[in-house]
């Protein structure tokens, strides 16, 4: 991987092949997991008929989506669970074109990625849903403290976390070279 | 929230107009990066950088930050376009 930096106004960056397919695999399941919520969405044919969506309206139960989409108030759970019905939809939606942007500007073989302003943006954010994620399968829960089992070597743990923080390590790239600008 | 950043000391004056009913406030969590906090605050929210960055240090040493004040729709709007970020944004009746 060459890090993102900011060249001509644009933000480029380059993957190796399996870092490529890597990120791509990491996106889509967020997007897998993002599309299994949006299908808990109660269908109801008049909002339907009106081009309305609404979203559930209890937290999801996986705590990885939770954290992806968490309630809007901190103590008041009858706001938060009317705010995530009308909220919800457009959330995942937003989350959702971050990814398929990432992933329309990544090449699978691996390779340079420029990327415009807007791209770069999509791209952020669709990254940091993956840690986030990811930060949760980890149970990552303290600042720069590595969480359990990641010291053991070729564990599944060790993997995930060694992927985390590469990803880490791409974001800060972009970010920085964003701030810089 | 974690990374490397440049650590600065100081601190915020809190966003807050008079009379506004309603806040955002974001909380402090392991994953998301400083710099992508901080680069949030100025791209989504419009706060210069030197407020971006002492509201993102508050959130990080003090578990949490009130980032933005208003009516209750505009406020709907900040914590969904930070949620859409990523961050651990909510939203509360200013006391």
């Amino acid at each position: 991987m060459r890090p993102f930096h900011r060249r001509f106004g644009k933000y480029s960056a380059s993957f190796e092949p399996a870092e490529a397919s890597l990120i791509a695999d990491l996106v889509d399941q967020i997007r897998q997991l993002l599309a299994d919520r949006r299908a808990e969405a109660p269908t109801d044919p008049l909002a339907q008929l009106t081009g309305m969506t609404m979203g559930p309206n209890s937290k999801p139960a996986d705590p990885a989506v939770a954290r992806l989409l968490p309630d809007f108030h901190a103590d008041d759970a009858q706001l938060s669970s009317g705010l995530r019905e009308l909220h919800e939809p457009e959330l995942i939606a937003a989350k959702d074109a971050a990814a398929v942007k990432l992933l329309d500007s990544l090449p699978r073989g691996g390779g340079p990625v420029r990327l415009d302003d807007e791209a770069a943006a999509a791209w952020m954010a669709a990254l940091n849903d993956v840690r986030l994620a990811l930060g949760v399968r980890l149970e990552i829960t303290e600042d720069d403290t590595p969480p359990p089992g990641v010291d053991v070597p070729d564990s599944p743990q060790a993997a995930m976390y060694a992927t985390y923080r590469w990803l880490s390590a791409v974001q800060d790239s972009l970010v920085s070279a964003m701030l810089d600008a | 929230m974690t990374a490397p950043a440049p650590e600065k000391t100081g601190s915020s004056e809190p966003v807050l107009a008079p009379d506004v009913p309603w806040v955002t406030i974001v909380w402090n969590d392991p994953v998301n990066l400083m710099s992508y906090v901080t680069l949030v605050f100025q791209k989504l929210l419009g706060h210069p950088r030197p407020k971006a960055e002492s509201l993102m240090l508050d959130v990080h040493h003090k578990g949490r930050a009130t980032v933005s004040s208003g009516p209750r729709e505009k406020m709907e709007a900040d914590v969904a376009k930070l949620q859409a970020a990523g961050l651990w944004a909510t939203m509360a009746r200013d006391s």
